[in-house]
């Protein structure tokens, strides 16, 4: 789970990283007479949204008065801010944070990320701020400094000013640095944080070192027992389709074909995307409806997917390995019945029982063709929505 | 031989009273599989599908000579439940369970290395199928019925593309030595490197096949090791080939958020160092059956 930059800061100020003076408004206004508040003669208006690029899109403005905080947020609230890691559809601005411009004497990142190779917490820092973590790997590599943290102990001071001295902080500036690797490193300990990301880190003109900018994400697998953390999710930053599937426990990523897939276990419906795509067509989602597929899950399923408006046929593929072939085509048969689904549904079942299931599906009277395997259920997904596209162009003249 | 199970291996299940793992427990023991025991903190003394139920691993291995448990426990406290099989000197532990916070299996692996090397539990999963060694044993929720006694060794990350595996061998009448899931998470028990280890090492199996798919470093890893230390042939499978970057697809180990952590990218390496990568999913059996036709010759 992602939450807002103003809330990481807000949590990493809480285990001692420094942060320059700042405040959130849910509108101009509000925004105006946070600018007050704060003090100072400039301010940085940020658009909180939950992707990054925000400065290259317009989302990030300095301004002198508050009479031009009011305009620019007027510009802000309510758009789309298309960034290159939002995708087209760009992501709303319902809040804004407004912080002191503060003198930057040199810009630093530094990640804490999961470290699936080593299979611990990693830091990853470079002197070089302010850039792309992906773009400093690509063209600064040598400028990058990594440390492990070994679980039993945890952070230990040394590496902290080790990474200090590498990056040629001012030594005077060190027990700052420690301070700050060391707040990072308990956020993301204490909230089961799987990356915390502060660019850039700044070293100021009077000798401060503060996050200008920090980004959380959580292990949703954790969220159980952080509550607190739980409260932060923001459903106007996630994709509508996700968050209905979200909440009705299924496991859906919404993408740009036409090709509706439900699919049991998430290694498979991945399979199933790649042969849609193999056979020329592009899915419109990911959708796992787990082992049980029972007919109110592949029911809640079919709702889901024909809810994505630009689905023009349905690929089901359902390997049945405990459950048995013909009680889950009874499932889909019911399923059908139950939902609305006007456009061709292809259904591959592999497994047990398959003979017994194929004929309850021909059985149904339903229009459900059938395939024997993942190429054939594609290639027919892709035929089908074809000519139902033909047919309904005929009509239509 | 097969690796890690056998007819005469004796089991026992964490968890076993719970709904899901009664139902696996008579699956296995149908099966074949020598189950002797369960545990459930504060359970002692019931017994569940014939075999007794003990509070504690350590009293159910002191009584039952256990020597391999699989974990059904609820995501907060599986991690728990594996320290404790591996304090007690399970060797094998398969861990079924989906959801376990990285964190916990982050300390988990650390904990296991406490332990010197020749009484380390090998621990496969979480968030995975199990493992079964077709005709002998069963130690997971796996259809059993699909897997033919055979040749071929199976590595998945995913429990459904393992079975679409066995199914499409089994047309091919083609059988399997031991299918191992090593599980979805970013942070798991055994990787492919190690279970590559096994398979290499065991007289039973001629071919390897490994089903991968988007996220984590592990194939890469499985490529250098194939190209140093494997003499086997491999076919390999990755799935994800169309799923976006920075997206988690279902398994919370499946986002691609580092370089050379795409399907694409991964089918490169692995080709490169002579893996036989098969095009989809619906010809992986084909696939083994050509290669299998070819080293036979």
């Amino acid at each position: 789970m992602d939450i807002h930059e103003y809330q990481a800061k807000e949590i990493l100020a809480n285990f001692g990283v420094e942060v320059p003076p700042g405040a959130l408004a849910y509108s101009p206004e509000q925004a105006a007479y946070r600018s007050r508040e704060i003090g100072g003669d400039q301010w940085v208006v940020k658009a909180q949204i939950h992707a990054g690029g925000r400065g290259k899109a317009g989302g990030v403005k300095v301004c002198q008065n508050d009479s031009e905080i009011q305009s620019i947020c007027e510009g802000l609230f309510g758009r789309k801010l298309v960034t290159h890691q939002t995708g087209p559809e760009g992501k709303g601005i319902y809040r804004v944070y407004v912080e002191s411009v503060v003198p930057i004497e040199r810009e630093i990142y530094i990640g804490f990320v999961l470290d699936r190779s080593s299979q611990r917490i990693m830091i990853v820092t470079s002197a070089e701020g302010g850039m792309e973590i992906e773009d400093i790997s690509a063209e600064r590599p040598e400028s990058i400094v990594r440390a492990i943290v070994e679980p039993a102990v945890g952070l230990q001071d040394f590496q902290c000013r080790e990474i200090a001295f590498k990056l040629g902080i001012e030594p005077s500036l060190t027990q700052r640095m420690v301070r700050t690797l060391q707040g990072c490193y308990g956020a993301f300990q204490e909230y089961d944080a799987t990356m915390v990301e502060i660019n850039p880190l700044v070293v100021t003109g009077d000798n401060r070192v503060l996050a200008l900018d920090a980004k959380m994400t959580f292990d949703d697998n954790a969220l159980f027992r952080h509550p607190q953390i739980s409260e932060l999710r923001d459903k106007s930053q996630e994709d509508p389709r996700e968050s209905k599937a979200a909440d009705r426990g299924l496991n859906y990523v919404g993408l740009d074909g036409n090709i509706g897939c439900i699919v049991n276990g998430a290694g498979l419906a991945m399979a199933t995307m790649d042969t849609i795509k193999l056979a020329g067509g592009e899915p419109a989602n990911f959708l796992d409806i787990g082992g049980g597929a029972t007919p109110e899950r592949v029911a809640k399923a079919f709702r889901l997917v024909m809810s994505d408006l630009s689905v023009q046929a349905v690929l089901v593929n359902i390997f049945a390995g405990i459950n048995r072939c013909d009680w889950v085509a009874e499932g889909i048969v019911q399923a059908l019945r139950e939902v609305q689904v006007d456009v061709p549904v292809i259904v591959r079942l592999a497994g047990t029982n398959v003979e017994e299931g194929q004929k309850i599906l021909a059985r149904s009277g339903l229009p459900i063709i059938r395939a024997n395997n993942l190429m054939e259920a594609a290639e027919r997904a892709i035929g089908a929505w074809k000519s139902d596209l033909s047919n309904q162009q005929i009509g239509e003249n | 031989m097969s690796i890690f199970i056998d007819r005469t291996t004796p089991v026992i299940v964490q968890g076993i009273t719970g709904k899901m793992a009664r139902f696996h427990t008579a699956e296995m023991m149908a099966y074949g599989t020598n189950v002797v025991g369960g545990v459930v903190p504060g359970k002692g003394g019931e017994m569940v599908e014939g075999v007794p139920v003990f509070n504690t691993v350590e009293e159910a291995v002191n009584t039952t000579r256990a020597e391999a448990s699989l974990v059904f426990v609820p995501p907060p406290f599986a991690a728990d439940s594996i320290m404790e099989a591996a304090d007690a000197g399970i060797q094998y532990c398969v861990c079924i369970t989906d959801g376990i916070p990285a964190q916990d299996m982050i300390r988990v692996k650390r904990y296991m290395y406490r332990y010197p090397k020749d009484r380390r539990m090998v621990l496969t999963g979480p968030n995975c199928a199990g493992t079964i060694s077709p005709g002998k044993a069963l130690l997971g929720i796996m259809p059993g019925h699909i897997y033919l006694q055979g040749n071929v060794g199976i590595i998945a990350r995913s429990g459904t593309l393992g079975y679409e595996a066995a199914a499409q061998l089994k047309e091919h009448d083609l059988g399997i030595s031991t299918s191992v899931g090593i599980g979805g998470d970013p942070i798991n028990g055994s990787s492919f490197k190690d279970i590559l280890e096994r398979f290499e090492a065991d007289d039973d199996t001629h071919v390897i096949c490994l089903i991968g798919e988007i996220g984590g470093p592990q194939e890469a890893e499985a490529a250098v090791y194939i190209r140093d230390h494997v003499t086997k042939p491999v076919i390999a499978y990755v799935a994800g080939l169309t799923a976006p970057k920075g997206r988690t697809m279902g398994h919370a180990g499946a986002i691609i958020s580092a370089f050379g952590e795409s399907a694409s990218e991964k089918v490169e390496i692995l080709s490169s160092v002579g893996v036989t990568v098969a095009p989809n999913p619906a010809v992986i059996g084909d696939t083994i059956a050509k290669v299998l036709a070819q080293s036979a010759q």
